[in-house]
């Protein structure tokens, strides 16, 4: 299993052809304490770059893009009841949805954990 | 007393320095003051009514006992077994248990609120410096002619004949408005900022459907933009697509051209923008915007800075709300209501909504209404007028029509020119003098205009926006605007307006200073202020993960948390 970053901030993890989507500890840093999370709805089709869930923290609220194109396979159901968990574990169990990848390719546009760590270092 | 027992509870004022604690929990002048239903019961009441008159003479009726009229009203018959008299028309949900209000005294009443009415803040308290909310002065005279009974006392329906000063007003008040903005026409009955700006996105709309071009679905937004824009598009059935600032805090011009195409309905543009900065390349995006088929949407609600200096018209805009309660001076901040008329260029104008008024030749104003306005559109606009239809019930905010015209009227143009340059010239004095204290990120982008920005860079480690804006409660000022605009990490948002005096900025000015330099300096009592308000750190989170919305009695609440 490998773990890809985004220059928005989302990670995905992938097993085969099976995502899993969250936000990044830098993100959930900068976001401050999460108060309120959306996430899409099983089996609804995205495409890479859309917005696929939205977060709300006491600062803001932003949306969450789709790191890759596919079928939404769940939404995280712990985080509507608790959404402090993407501040206390973003890269685990804090995250948003999985996915089933339409297209293995897309993730070489992405960043692995080095090129993230580098890309965060420079913000 | 009835104590709050239905969950979290808001810490109580720190005795500070060894300060005995009081009986009441009173400090002198700063008063604790409990929730309405916990001083009042619905067992109490601030009204002795005389007992009513019996209710069941309609008792019986259809059951042939004959009528209870022709018995006479002082006979009382038998209560009927379940309805009284007012349940009988109302098939069946008529209250059946108390309603569960305070009842209190009208002394009692008018305490509490006075009472709760001292710990808020307000701009006839001190400054307000919310950024992009022009939080100026409310002159006195507005509130006199407001409240003369001709404009008053008037009611909407009444027959026009007898409201011809009212209307006056309006009309006079559209014209002035048009002739501020070199626009075409005005919509006046929008009721607030957000409402103007979907009546102006409507109107594009209708436009572009008359056009036979509704296909059209993209809005496009620079980040740079307020951020009702997005929501109205949105709101309206439009695809809202971000345009990028640049470094210097303004639009991309090249990304925006670069977008446009036979998709794009709008661009809704805020000028100035959230940044503080005008929008130099307005009449550039608008003369793209215009030969891609859109039309410009202008956010003009921080006018306050141009008006009398630039007429929004002149650089292409089509449609712009103006904020009353902003640049106009009437209340808001919960003095409200506020008011958002929406000036429209001559493409739009025929499509802007009813009713409207017109005043002929003869000095009668017309108030032009469905049943009226294909005549009107005849005899005025080529049988061109084509209203989407209404905003509102009537012809918008009246109090605030009449609280702007006199303001307008008592400045004059040179005094409304005047009124945006001091405006300008206030922010950029805060900016001056506290660029060298935080961080300003926009300050080589030239002067500023109404509002002066800057970001938490800088602050000592852990130390954020928040606590900075926490540490102005304690200083006796309401905090400025924060995290907003996106586009500045930690925003602090600072408008002074043209109202406030050298001494009052130089107070503020030297309160921002001390509170940063503690931040930046890692102070840690910073980190848990406010210590001199009503109520230390309210927790946030918490408020916003298990919101408490609702009271709810003492025994409800037992059995809740059981």
């Amino acid at each position: 299993m490998s773990r890809y970053f985004t220059e928005d901030h989302e990670w995905i993890d992938v097993d085969g052809d099976i995502g899993t989507v969250g936000i990044s500890d830098y993100a959930q840093g900068q976001l401050g304490d999460i108060v309120f999370v959306e996430v899409p709805d099983d089996g609804r089709q995205i495409a890479k770059g859309d917005e696929a869930a939205v977060v709300e923290s006491v600062k803001a609220a932003s949306d969450v893009y789709a790191p890759v194109s596919g079928i939404v396979l769940e939404g995280n159901p712990a985080l509507v009841d608790d959404p402090s968990l993407v501040n206390s574990d973003p890269e685990g169990e804090g995250w948003f949805f999985k996915i089933t990848l339409s297209d293995t390719a897309e993730l070489d546009e992405l960043m692995d954990e080095t090129a993230y760590a580098a890309f965060v270092a420079k913000l | 007393m009835a104590l709050n027992q239905s969950g979290w509870r808001p810490s109580t004022p720190q005795q500070g320095d060894g300060a005995p604690a009081t009986f009441t929990g009173n400090r002198a002048l700063m008063l604790e003051e409990p929730l309405i239903f916990e001083i009042g019961s619905s067992e109490t009441t601030g009204v002795d009514f005389a007992s009513a008159p019996s209710p069941h003479w309609g008792e019986g009726r259809g059951e042939g006992q004959g009528s209870h009229r022709e018995a006479g009203l002082d006979e009382t018959p038998a209560p009927h077994p379940t309805l009284s008299p007012a349940g009988r028309g109302l098939g069946g949900l008529e209250r059946t248990a108390p309603i569960g209000l305070a009842g209190l005294s009208e002394q009692e009443t008018v305490r509490h609120y006075t009472r709760l009415s001292r710990q808020n803040y307000a701009i006839d308290l001190g400054l307000f410096p919310l950024g992009s909310c022009t939080m100026k002065h409310n002159p006195r005279l507005n509130e006199k002619v407001a409240r003369l009974p001709g404009f008053a006392d008037v009611h909407p329906l009444q027959p026009v004949d007898t409201v011809q000063g009212a209307l006056g007003v309006i009309n006079e008040l559209a014209m002035w408005l048009i002739t501020l903005t070199g626009m075409y026409g005005v919509a006046m009955s929008p009721k607030a900022g957000a409402h103007g700006e979907l009546c102006g996105i409507l109107c594009i709309k209708a436009a572009l459907e008359k056009r036979g071009e509704g296909h059209r679905k993209v809005v496009l937004v620079p980040e740079s933009a307020h951020g009702t824009n997005p929501a109205t598009a949105a709101f309206a059935g439009f695809t809202v697509e971000d345009i990028p600032a640049t470094a210097d805090g303004r639009v991309d011009t090249a990304a925006l051209k670069a977008r446009l195409g036979p998709d794009v309905a709008a661009v809704m543009i805020t000028n100035p923008n959230t940044c503080g900065l005008f929008e130099r390349d307005l009449k550039e995006i608008s003369d793209a915007v215009h030969a891609a088929g859109g039309y410009v949407y202008c956010d003009g609600a921080n006018f306050n800075a141009i008006v009398g200096r630039v007429r929004p018209g002149d650089l292409g805009v089509d449609a712009m709300h103006i904020n009353l309660h902003k640049t106009f001076s009437t209340p808001h901040g919960g003095g409200g209501p506020g008011s958002g008329p929406v000036v429209l260029s001559k493409a739009l104008a025929p499509f802007g909504p009813l009713p409207f008024t017109a005043r002929t030749a003869d000095g009668y104003v017309h108030l032009i209404e469905e049943e009226r306005a294909e005549e009107f559109s005849n005899e005025h606009f080529d049988g061109k007028l084509d209203s989407f239809g209404r905003m509102t019930a009537f012809h918008g905010q009246m109090g605030m029509f009449t609280r702007a015209l006199a303001y307008i009227l008592s400045h004059g143009a040179d005094g409304l020119r005047q009124v945006a340059e001091d405006a300008v010239l206030n922010a950029n004095y805060v900016l001056r003098s506290l660029e060298d204290t935080l961080d300003a990120p926009f300050a080589a982008s030239g002067p500023c205009m109404h509002e002066a920005i800057f970001s938490d860079r800088g602050l000592a480690d852990g130390f954020s926006t928040i606590d900075v804006a926490k540490g102005l409660i304690d200083e006796g000022f309401h905090p400025m605007t924060m995290y907003f605009p996106l586009v500045v990490h930690g925003a602090m948002l600072v408008e002074p307006t043209e109202t406030e005096s050298k001494a009052a900025l130089d107070q503020f000015i030297g309160a921002l200073r001390s509170v940063a330099q503690r931040a930046k300096a890692g102070d840690m009592a910073l980190k848990t202020a406010p210590h001199f308000a009503p109520r230390a750190r309210l927790d946030e989170t918490l408020a916003a993960r298990k919101p408490v919305l609702r009271w709810k009695p003492p025994v409800a609440a037992a059995e809740a948390a059981e």
